[in-house]
């Protein structure tokens, strides 16, 4: 060998570099199926429903206010590799035992807004450090025990404010519970804090020809912001670059020298709090919370619609939780009355909202399982045919 | 005289028992590129889990000897410490992250990070990563090798070889690194990518790197290396300059003669005998152990060893042919073709398979004896079945006697034939597989890996019984085995493969040196060199 | 070499065995059970009844349970996707009152009809199940989900006529709850019926499902259930053997969401009512919990788990409802079931499988 070619070998054939790649409608269309496939619906859906576009803006408004929040927790795990959080029901429980305690302290506004979320930070980050711990036990399989998780916590709930809310936990006030003076009511009523966070600074914007101005909750708005540049900021540090390498591939993470196990436990609590605190938000635009109710769906639909904006189960994006939240609820508002509009029925818009709320999960599950199904398979025949280039003949 | 960078002396490892090393020593000069070589099993990857403080090696029990790095003997417990002393190991496996970019793969989990608000209340988690200074560092580690490449590339779609640079680019990172262990570099990679490697080790070494590097290919050996240690058995066989070394003493060295022929009175001749099993150009895609056309007669009633270095594809001969991996070619037993990728017409044309890979494909680990034995046959021959109107229900009365036939045959020791094969002991694990085999009535049966995992003593009880069979049954075995030694001892012909490909068959009395350089494929290279 | 004497030092361990297998959740179970049937006798409670509805109740769930086995034993786990074998047996069921069928007839039909939809419907689930190898488990809970929620739109819009299935004042679809006194109401319960202390004992549907029972059993001991659990037990060495491992896991498909359609058909049997729309949503997670009770695995099951676990179950429920009314308010009861059915799920996934086969 002689100095030459020892010093131009290496350069002249491995230059390798970034290549910018030119803008393909065919590939964009293929990527985008979902949310477009969305948007389609909806827009069929909306005008068959027969509303007119400034109560839906602000009907859609209103909605991803209220709803955005809980969506975006999910972001976190499906980076650390966890799958959709399933178990974000507990941090909804954690939002909601947090309004038992500030309704039973009879605060009210903004104070007692904040309160709410201050309470509902603590029990969060026991929730999720325990579904984090239970995940850990059950690596692979969390998204199935997520939801089974939601369903056994669920029980517990029903439990703790059935049998043991004013009988073991004492409650001041007397018309939070059941005549019996055991358990909470069906409805709990938080009109003290109805609308504690969006009254803050409300924008009305006059369509000339409507009676009712769109309404935007300005001050819940920024929170959401807030929440984004959070996401944004936490992916950029240490902690955000070890959920992405955990999230890739845990044997090699480990073998850096990241502590895998507690790595996904914080981002289990991340998504926690972000859900807890979601169900506040979520709550005090409503002004009530339905004690067995208000929780149960919460996993469901925040899953459901960040997969509509187009995540998969291994990647998702702030602007695919948001563009989720802005179709799922769009469809959520229009299904009723294009069903009644189209068959005579509302009910068959419900049924559909349901069926489709299902349906989306089901198959971004098995189009996910799928898929690293056939990755796995291209990955061996890969790996098989690499000495073949060796093969000295 | 110059201080050794790393000196080991005296090293010795026991594992159960079993010395895999015996009073090691070994010593690298600062700059120096030194090569290890031996056969799979030699030891090689036990001493260099001893120097980079591999969990294994306390966790069975530590190591005699000691390790002096720069003259002063220090202890090693754990791979961390090791890169504290400045030795850094690229290992067989990449262990890349492919979503990432060089940049990141190359600081994974050595971020650098600049404070900001938040990490000032939470802790240095949160602290920003700080990208410009983490390019900068890629790519001045990319430097010291001369390789000009893009350190914001994903790793995904990079080229084999380059993820070997950037695997050494991140041991170059470390600031203290002075030794680097490459473990079998080349293995992967193509022939011009393997020269440029060599060169970049050669450019690092010029730096004052030391170099360790663990190889199977004799002739990159000499092209790189300043001093060779051959091992073999755990022990230190030779130490020599690379100057002054040629292929042939290092393949003889590497094999040696280990155990003596005993086990067989006579052996056959395999002159005057139809081939049973004619392969002819068998491709097989098995991940790690890929074949690339071989072509193979097996005679009838011999002992045919396939034999080679791990890797290689000797293994995938036989899970091709019973239809386990994808594979082309063609096979013909007595002369009828038999159909590939189908197990069933495997089994059906006589041929049975003990896997190497006990636990995964020979055995249901949560079920009985009895039921492992029987339900191969019962499946593809249709036997322990009893006719019950339309249905055909298993017979548990005769697989039960025929479990305890067995049981008695091949001395499988155990609390009875209902007893879960979890429970057995690795030797009476292959005995069950065996006789999984055996239930077929094979003319031709094929055993993988028979020894891999058994201790000592149940090793050669296993071995007689494969001889036994051969005798006493007329049973053809193919057996494919790591251990030159062990198909030395009990087989008639020894076919080795090289890259996929059968390098040669020899007989069992040929010399060290004529197997080394098979199993090293010296052989094809001097021929590729002469045309 | 000694068996005889071998075989003698093995009951301690094979004790502990059991022991180590029966776990801590079911030992919880089980002493729940014990507190709450020493409390019933000390509240006097009426035994015999108690029983009697114990029996029902089992027999009313048990195929269900038992559809668990054929998928648990071919490696796809447990059926989480059950409502679509049971949308199939309430299609047949319903179908039998539109044709005007009474009695057995009615029955026969709607379990016939059903078996024969569930298999058909199970075969393409089973062709499904193979695309998604390893999360089974989520994609069936959700196509489960999906089923029940596509039917709701099914029974709002299929054209039945029959009076005692529609609305009475319009309205369309069909009814929420469509009672079968005058169909098949309870026919087996009835059939041979008989008294012992007091206890009624409901003698056609133990029989039925003595049947069912034994059916699988032989099928798990034929060469295609041999093949089945091979499968299940490990892909690689079915392979080995020349077994198809993805036919043999639609034929567990196959089996196990005909067995649903007959159960949820022997279900409405029992209670005496057809329930639609949204009442199968969670139905898969009490078989499953069930078999899981009984002491089967994720990927083990035996007849005897269903058995042992319908009939567990089933008698917690029982007993608990009365014994918390007494105590505190009925809703316990079905708080209690809520949390012991997924509990014992989420610790069946927790739980790691000794020597299994992950791929």
């Amino acid at each position: 060998m002689t100095e030459q070619q020892k010093n131009t070998l290496p350069v002249t054939e491995t230059r390798l570099e970034r290549k910018k790649e030119p803008f393909d409608p065919g590939y964009f269309l293929r990527k985008n199926v979902v949310p477009i496939f969305f948007l389609v619906l909806c827009i069929i859906g909306g005008y068959y429903s027969g509303l007119s576009l400034p109560f839906l803006a602000n009907e859609i408004i209103t909605r991803m206010a209220r709803n955005s929040f809980l969506v975006i927790s999910l972001i976190i795990p499906i980076l650390a590799g966890m799958g959709l959080n399933f178990g974000i029901v507990l941090g909804a429980m954690a939002g909601q035992f947090a309004y038992v305690v500030t309704v039973n302290w009879e605060m009210a506004g903004l104070s007692g807004f904040l309160m709410t979320c201050i309470l509902s930070v603590p029990l969060a980050i026991v929730f999720g450090w325990l579904t984090g711990r239970l995940f850990n036990r059950a690596k692979g399989k969390e998204m199935i025990s997520g939801i089974i998780l939601g369903f056994f916590a669920n029980g517990l709930y029903q439990l703790v404010c059935l049998f043991f809310m004013g009988r073991i936990i004492p409650i001041r006030v007397p018309s939070m519970l059941l005549s019996t003076g055991v358990g909470l009511r069906n409805t709990l009523d938080i009109k003290a804090m109805h609308y504690a966070l969006d009254n803050i600074w409300k924008v009305r914007i006059k369509i000339p020809g409507f009676v009712f101005p769109i309404m935007i909750p300005m001050a819940t708005i920024a929170v959401i912001v807030v929440l984004c540049l959070f996401i944004r900021f936490i992916v950029k540090t240490k902690l955000g670059q070890e959920f992405r390498a955990v999230g890739q591939d845990r044997h090699i993470a480990e073998v850096a020298g990241i502590k895998v196990d507690r790595v996904r436990i914080i981002a289990i609590i991340f998504s926690t709090v972000l859900a807890g605190l979601g169900q506040v938000i979520f709550l005090q635009n409503l002004g009530n919370i339905n004690t067995y109710g208000s929780h149960v769906q919460v996993g469901t639909f925040a899953v459901a619609a960040i997969l509509i904006g187009g995540a998969s189960v291994k990647k998702a994006t702030i602007s695919q939780a948001l563009l989720g939240t802005l179709l799922f609820h769009t469809l959520f508002i229009v299904s009723p009355l294009a069903g009644k509009n189209l068959v005579g029925d509302a009910m068959i818009g419900e049924y559909f909202r349901v069926f489709v709320t299902y349906g989306v999960i089901g198959i971004a599950l098995a189009l996910h399982a799928w898929q690293s199904l056939q990755q796995r398979k291209t990955v061996t025949v890969e790996a098989a045919s690499e000495p073949v280039s060796g093969g000295g003949k | 005289m110059v201080v050794a960078r790393l000196e080991m002396r005296g090293i010795s490892k026991e594992y159960f028992g079993n010395k895999v090393l015996k009073s090691v020593n070994l010593s690298v000069a600062p700059g120096e590129i030194h090569a290890l070589v031996g056969e799979n099993g030699a030891g090689k990857s036990t001493l260099m889990n001893i120097l980079f403080g591999m969990p294994v090696i306390r966790n069975t029990g530590g190591f005699e000897g000691k390790v002096f790095i720069d003259g002063k003997a220090v202890d090693i417990t754990s791979p961390e410490e090791a890169m504290a002393h400045g030795i850094g190991m690229v290992h067989q496996e990449f262990m890349l992250l492919p979503g990432f970019t060089v940049t990141e793969n190359i600081k994974l989990n050595r971020e650098i990070t600049r404070p900001n608000f938040a990490s000032r209340f939470f802790g240095e988690k949160l602290e920003t990563l700080d990208f410009y200074r983490m390019r900068e560092d890629a790519k001045k580690a990319l430097r010291r090798m001369e390789l000009d490449l893009d350190e914001m590339l994903p790793v995904a779609g990079l080229p084999v070889g380059f993820m070997q640079f950037v695997e050494i680019a991140r041991e170059l990172d470390k600031e203290t690194l002075n030794l680097l262990i490459l473990d079998e570099p080349t293995a992967v990679l193509t022939e011009s990518e393997a020269e440029t490697l060599l060169q970049v080790m050669k450019r690092l070494s010029s730096q004052g790197i030391s170099i360790l590097f663990i190889t199977h290919r004799l002739n990159e050996v000499l092209q790189v290396a300043d001093n060779i240690t051959v091992l073999r058995d755990g022990e230190v066989v030779a130490e020599l300059e690379s100057r002054k070394a040629t292929v042939d003493q290092l393949a003889e060295l590497m094999v040696g003669r280990k155990i003596e022929v005993t086990s067989r009175s006579e052996r056959h001749s395999t002159e005057n005998v139809k081939p049973v099993l004619s392969i002819r150009d068998l491709h097989v895609d098995m991940p790690g152990e890929s074949v690339h056309g071989v072509s193979l007669d097996v005679m009838k009633g011999e002992i045919l060893g396939i034999g080679g270095l791990a890797g290689h594809g000797k293994i995938g001969i036989a899970n091709g042919i019973m239809g386990l991996f994808p594979s082309r070619g063609s096979v013909y037993m007595d002369g009828k073709e038999v159909r590939l990728n189908s197990p069933i017409s495997a089994l059906n044309s006589g041929m049975a398979f003990v896997s190497e890979d006990r636990r995964g494909t020979g055995l249901l680990l949560e079920e009985s004896i009895e039921l492992n034995i029987a339900v191969q046959a019962m499946q593809s021959q249709d036997k322990f079945l009893k006719k019950i109107i339309l249905l055909r229900i298993a017979d548990m009365k005769a697989i039960r006697e025929h479990a305890q036939k067995m049981i008695k045959e091949l001395d499988i020791r155990c609390t009875g034939p209902d007893q879960l094969t979890r429970r057995l002991s690795g030797g009476n694990q292959q005995k069950v597989c065996i006789a999984k085999a055996l239930t077929l009535e094979p003319s031709i049966l094929f055993v993988s890996e028979p020894t891999r995992g058994i201790d000592v003593g149940a090793k050669k009880i296993v071995l007689d019984l494969l001889v036994r069979l051969n005798q006493e049954l007329g049973v053809t075995i193919v057996m494919t085995s790591s251990e030159l030694a062990e198909l030395r001892s009990i087989c008639d012909r020894i076919a080795i493969i090289y890259k996929g490909r059968l390098e040669g068959i020899l007989p069992i009395d040929a010399s060290d040196r004529d197997f080394g350089l098979l199993m090293a494929g010296e052989l094809s290279y001097h021929r590729k060199e002469a045309s | 070499m000694n068996r005889e004497n071998s075989h003698k030092p093995e009951w301690s361990e094979r004790i502990k065995e059991w022991a180590r297998d029966f776990g801590v959740a079911r030992s919880i179970i089980l002493l729940f059970l014990v507190i709450l049937l020493v409390a019933a006798l000390i509240m006097g409670l009426p035994m015999s009844q108690l029983f009697s509805s114990i029996l029902s109740r089992f027999g009313m769930n048990a195929i269900l349970v038992l559809a668990m086995i054929p998928t648990i034993q071919s490696g796809t786990g447990p059926n989480f996707g059950l409502p679509l074998g049971i949308a199939c047996g309430l299609v047949a069921a319903v179908l039998s009152i539109e044709l005007d069928m009474r009695g057995f007839q009615a029955l026969f039909f709607a379990v016939g009809l059903g078996a024969l939809l569930g298999a058909v419907t199970g075969y393409l689930y089973g062709l499904l199940l193979n695309k998604v190898k390893g999360q089974e488990m989520t994609v069936g809970t959700y196509f489960g989900f999906s089923i029940v929620s596509l039917m709701c739109i099914f029974w709002f819009m299929a054209p039945f006529k029959s009076p005692e299935m529609i609305w009475p004042y319009g309205g369309s679809g069909l009814r929420v709850t469509i009672a079968l006194q005058d169909r098949f109401d309870k026919v087996l319960n009835n059939f041979m019926e008989f008294e012992v202390f007091g206890a009624s004992i409901p003698t056609g549907l133990l029989l039925f499902v003595a049947v069912f029972c034994l059916i699988v059993w032989i099928f798990m001991r034929s060469k295609t259930g041999v093949a089945l659990s091979t499968v299940g037990a490990n892909p690689r060495f079915a392979e080995s053997c020349g077994l198809s491992v993805n036919k043999y896991r639609v034929i567990g498909s196959v089996f196990s969401q005909a067995l649903a359609a007959v159960g949820i058909v022997i279900y409405a049997q029992t209670f005496g009512f057809i329930q639609l729309y949204m009442a199968p949503l969670y139905m898969a997670f009490f078989a499953v919990a069930s078999v899981l009770i009984g002491g089967a695995s994720l990927n083990r099951a035996t007849v005897w788990h269903a058995i042992i676990g319908c009939f567990l179950f089933q008698s917690i429920l029982v007993v608990s409802m009365p014994v918390a009314n007494v105590l505190v308010e009925e809703n316990l009861s079905e708080v209690a079931r809520i949390i012991i059915s997924n509990g014992i799920i989420l610790y069946a996934l927790t739980r790691r499988e000794a020597g299994g086969d992950v791929r």
